[in-house]
């Protein structure tokens, strides 16, 4: 415990200090992310310390606020959600601070890092604070500490729109967490943790009201459809490596928080179960849709976070309807799954991030349309950038496809149980063409923005960015093999959380988790054999070639002479026939200027992918309420008198409620 | 680690018989437009031929392109690991193997594609914007067909509170379609069978999803996206091309071929004249059929999909 705090204090203190020096942009673009990666190591150690042992340690101190009391316990829970919390923050530090590099002296560095290192605390604390009002003060910090990362550069009109879209929709997340945790503490004696799960809920009526307070409290920060609205505002406005620790980390807070509410709700309904699924079939297909249609590469990744944490729901959908229905296997290896899935969507996601953030630091560029050809500008990125998408579209040997393949062995599992086939169908389903829709969209990503030719001038005087930006993306590519590479292992460090979230004593934890032993040790097995194959071929088509006469050319065209950069297909033509075929989800507005005529001069063609929940659910909304605030002006006549009035007639009415 | 050493010759059986197939269907078409047709063993010495060549680069293209074929051969070859033939069990079977398989071909899909838009050229791009649409329909398709089967013979108690049993690996999941279960779930195996002849028409880029001997760059699919590979990176492509045929044929024919004796040498010759009849089947199919347009694909796909739910619908129902 004493390390935990020790690196809230190191945290605290350097952003405090880089704020301090924020004048001078060397000092403030060193402390920051120095004490960033300093303060993160020492979390490290409790972390990993308890994962590996089991034992939870906790500490207590009184504290003066009402209801409040500073009560930090580090489970085998929060150990595991720190290990992104402080992971990826320290890695993005290490590159955020080459890539702030280039805004010093026309941006205040010290605020930033000074927000970034409080945005790390406070998530820090989220995750250990087993007290209401702490939980929401670190809530609060974390929230609002990243608004301020959000609008970083708040010249521009969109970073401030984005930023306020985010604050509202955060705040109303809150709003429904605030209300949650009165309906808790309603039942206990106070706001800690500790006598939420004593009061023991099972059998309370409003434990089903609870779960739902907490799916749209906890789920507007996670990103769940329909309360994702936020996200592909918000990420993409940030700097890169901020963009990457809220994609990777902030948001899984969210599925912290209600993994937590789970713990103390006992027994869950099977319903649950079912909506949590529900939830994850339409993050999941819709998210990843959405990525499909976009041109922004940042956009692009913060829709695809919308579908990975899809399929965490997934996973947990799975673990929550084992729980119910008395399947223990199923319920072990669903959260097994998509708690893991947290752990490598915060490193592929990262590491895409980081990607996209050095394609923009080098080009300027956003719009996937008006890239190309990076691959032998930027090899490092380019080779890294499709290391991560192969692992996001979980495919194997990566860790994608580690976290994936437990979901689908806990669905396939069960298949032909009563109350579990629907969702265990559903699940396969929506897994199988999520994993399609994923490929269509990271080839897209990765063959229009690094493959081909230039599309733009911007383009062609790009260079592989500083070694330090490399390094962090190096060391989460690095993850993401060893991950792939050692799922046996990695699921048996799975086992003291699992057991944390389930609250299964009797059962042997151990024996369930082992059943998907077997299976992970022969796909590291085979993917070993793959590696190797694929050495044997690489080497004999070397051989092949090695004394032969390879000619380079142009690529073959058929017989048209003059091909340039403009005639390739564009990432909106590669996408076309899926956003057609889905084309009454996507409802993508087209303008366009055909060509005509024998001799067409000009024409022209735009898409445009607005969110449907934003245009059909939200600004209906936000529009009533704002005719309705409107209509409030009658009472606001800009004069003094009317006003004091105002105040008499509310003391002389409270005065009349208090005489009744 | 469970490996039994004579499910490891089916290993050598496919690299050697893979090729086979595209020539049997070659000659099937062939006996079918009244031609004297192609040698069955062309493959082979097109193979052959590939591999002594040298090649020619496009200057657009980066280590990508150059890595596609490698990938793509050697994802296809291990996933040969998981798959058994007919009753006698893959070198590899584990739960969940059959996800495995599945998501090696989209490794296979996944290279094919990069190293097509690693050349810039439209029509490239194009085939690889219509594989990976169709491959969105498949996917699911395949699982749901295979997880159909997998159902058979494992109800487990509805109402029990302790789980039955463990979901089954491919290999033991093609033991049990016997004779006996083709009797009493024969509409079952038919739909999943139906489904998978579907999936296996369009990975292998057959008619009427996509017709390997068109001449127009606008109209390919699979055959676009490898315009510009030359000599031995062409030979692995056309290798790997062939294996994947091979698997999908041996998933097929273990459906349809409900021979399981238990004598291994009977069995597996059973098993390997259910594939060759396949690939004359697939032939057939090429002759009397025409190509769909290419906006049709995916209802024919969203139909092997609903083939599947069914199969899974049934089988739970009884």
């Amino acid at each position: 415990m004493f390390l935990i705090l020790t690196a809230m204090i190191v945290l605290c203190a350097s952003g405090v200090v880089s704020l301090w020096y924020g004048k001078t942009p060397g000092h403030a673009n060193a402390i920051g992310p120095a004490g960033t990666v300093l303060g993160c190591l020492i979390g490290l150690i409790p972390a990993v310390e308890v994962l590996w042992t089991g034992q939870a340690e906790a500490f207590r101190m009184a504290w003066q606020v009402p209801f409040g009391s500073f009560h930090i316990q580090l489970d085998a829970l929060s150990a595991f959600f720190l290990l992104p919390v402080l992971g990826l923050p320290a890695i993005a530090a290490i590159y955020g601070k080459a890539y702030l590099a280039a805004y010093s002296g026309k941006k205040n560095l010290g605020v930033s890092w000074f927000f970034y290192t409080i945005l790390t605390a406070s998530m820090m604390l989220v995750v250990v604070a087993r007290n209401a009002v702490l939980f929401l003060m670190a809530w609060e910090i974390m929230s609002v500490s990243s608004f301020f990362l959000v609008c970083f550069e708040d010249e521009k009109e969109s970073v401030r729109k984005a930023g306020w879209t985010y604050l509202v929709a955060t705040h109303i997340g809150t709003a429904f967490l605030l209300v949650m945790f009165v309906l808790l503490a309603h039942h206990g004696p106070s706001m800690d943790f500790d006598h939420f799960s004593a009061a023991g809920m099972n059998g309370v009526s409003i434990s089903g009201l609870i779960f739902l307070l907490a799916i749209i409290g906890f789920g507007t920060k996670a990103g769940f459809m329909p309360f994702h609205v936020w996200l592909p505002e918000a990420h993409p406005a940030a700097p890169s490596h901020v963009s990457a620790v809220m994609s990777g980390v902030m948001i899984k807070t969210g599925i912290y928080g209600i993994v937590r509410i789970l713990t103390f709700l006992g027994h869950p309904d099977p319903w649950w179960g079912w909506v949590l699924t529900g939830i994850g079939v339409v993050s999941g297909i819709l998210g990843v849709l959405f990525a499909l249609a976009q041109h922004d590469l940042k956009r692009l990744l913060a829709y695809h976070s919308v579908e990975n944490i899809g399929i965490i729901a997934l996973g947990l959908g799975m673990g929550v309807l084992g729980m119910a229905l008395n399947q223990p296997l199923l319920a072990v290896l669903g959260f097994a799954g998509g708690l893991l899935h947290v752990l490598n969507h915060a490193i592929f996601k990262g590491l895409l991030f980081l990607g996209a953030g050095a394609v923009l630091h080098e080009t300027g560029e956003r719009d996937i349309e008006k890239l190309g050809g990076l691959m032998r500008r930027m090899p490092w990125t380019g080779a890294l950038f499709l290391l991560g998408a192969v692992a996001i579209c979980g495919l194997p040997p990566l860790n994608g496809f580690v976290s994936e393949f437990i979901i689908y062995v806990a669905a396939f599992s069960g298949m032909g149980l009563s109350g579990i086939s629907l969702s265990s169908i559903a699940i396969i389903t929506a897994l199988a063409m999520i994993g399609g829709l994923a490929a269509a969209c990271f080839t897209k990503a990765f063959g229009v923005v690094f493959l081909g030719e230039p599309r733009t001038s911007a383009v062609m005087q790009a260079h592989e960015v500083s070694p330090a930006m490399r390094f962090s993306m190096v060391i989460l590519g690095i993850s993401c093999i060893l991950i792939g590479f050692s799922g046996p292992a990695v699921i048996s460090v799975m086992k003291s959380v699992v057991e944390t979230v389930t609250g299964y004593q009797g059962y042997d934890i151990a024996a369930h988790l082992a059943v998907s032993l077997p299976p992970l040790k022969h796909i590291s097995a085979a993917a070993g054999i793959l590696l190797a194959i694929l050495g044997v071929l690489i080497w004999l088509r070397q051989r092949l070639l090695s004394h032969r006469n390879v000619a380079q050319g142009g690529t073959w065209d058929c017989g048209y002479t003059r091909p340039n950069a403009r005639m390739q297909y564009t990432a909106s033509s590669f996408a076309q026939p899926l956003t057609g075929m889905f084309g009454f989800f996507l409802q993508t507005r087209q303008e366009a200027a055909l060509p005509e005529g024998f001799f067409p001069s000009q024409s022209r063609l735009h898409t445009n992918t607005e969110d449907i929940f934003t245009r059909n659910l939200y600004r209906p909304i936000f529009r009533c309420i704002e005719r309705f605030l409107l209509w409030l002006h009658w009472m606001q006549q800009g004069q003094v008198q009317i006003y004091i009035l105002y105040v008499a007639v509310t003391l002389l009415l409270l005065l009349i409620w208090n005489l009744r | 680690m469970t490996m039994n050493m004579t499910s490891l010759l089916h290993i050598p059986t496919a690299f050697i018989l893979a090729p086979l197939l595209l020539g049997i269907i070659n000659r099937t078409k062939a006996f079918f437009a009244g031609r004297k047709g192609q040698p069955l063993l062309q493959a082979y010495y097109d193979i052959a031929k590939l591999l002594q060549k040298s090649a020619v680069y496009s200057r657009t293209t980066s280590w990508v392109f150059r890595a596609g074929p490698v990938a793509s051969l050697a994802a296809v070859t291990t996933a040969l690991l998981v798959v058994p033939v007919g009753g006698s069990a893959a070198p590899f079977h584990f739960s969940g193997d059959l996800i495995f398989l599945a998501y090696l071909l989209g490794v296979v899909r996944f290279f094919t594609v990069i190293a097509a838009l690693d050349t810039g050229s439209p029509f490239e791009g194009m085939g690889a914007s219509r594989e990976v649409q169709f491959s969105v329909l498949a996917e699911p398709a395949l699982l749901l067909s295979l997880a159909a089967m997998s159902l058979i013979g494992k109800i487990p108690a509805a109402d029990s509170m302790l789980f039955q049993g463990f979901f089954a690996s491919l290999s033991e999941i093609y033991a049990r379609l016997t004779l006996a279960a083709w009797s009493h779930s024969g509409t079952v195996l038919l739909l999943a069978a139906s489904a998978i002849m579907i999936v296996l028409l369009t990975e292998n880029s057959r008619i009427p999803v996509d017709d390997p001997n068109t001449h127009l760059e606008l109209t390919m699919i699979h055959e676009v996206m490898v315009l510009d590979h030359s000599g031995p990176d062409f030979a692995m492509i056309l290798y790997a091309a062939a294996l994947k045929l091979w698997i999908f044929c041996a998933l097929l024919a273990g459906v349809l071929m409900p021979v399981r004796s238990g004598n291994f040498l009977l069995d597996t010759t059973t098993i390997i004249a259910g594939i060759f009849m396949i690939a004359i089947g697939i032939g057939v199919i090429e002759s009397i059929m025409a190509r769909l347009r290419l906006l049709r694909i995916p209802q024919l796909l969203s139909g092997a999909g609903v083939f599947a739910l069914l199969a899974i619908v049934l089988v739970l129902k009884k």
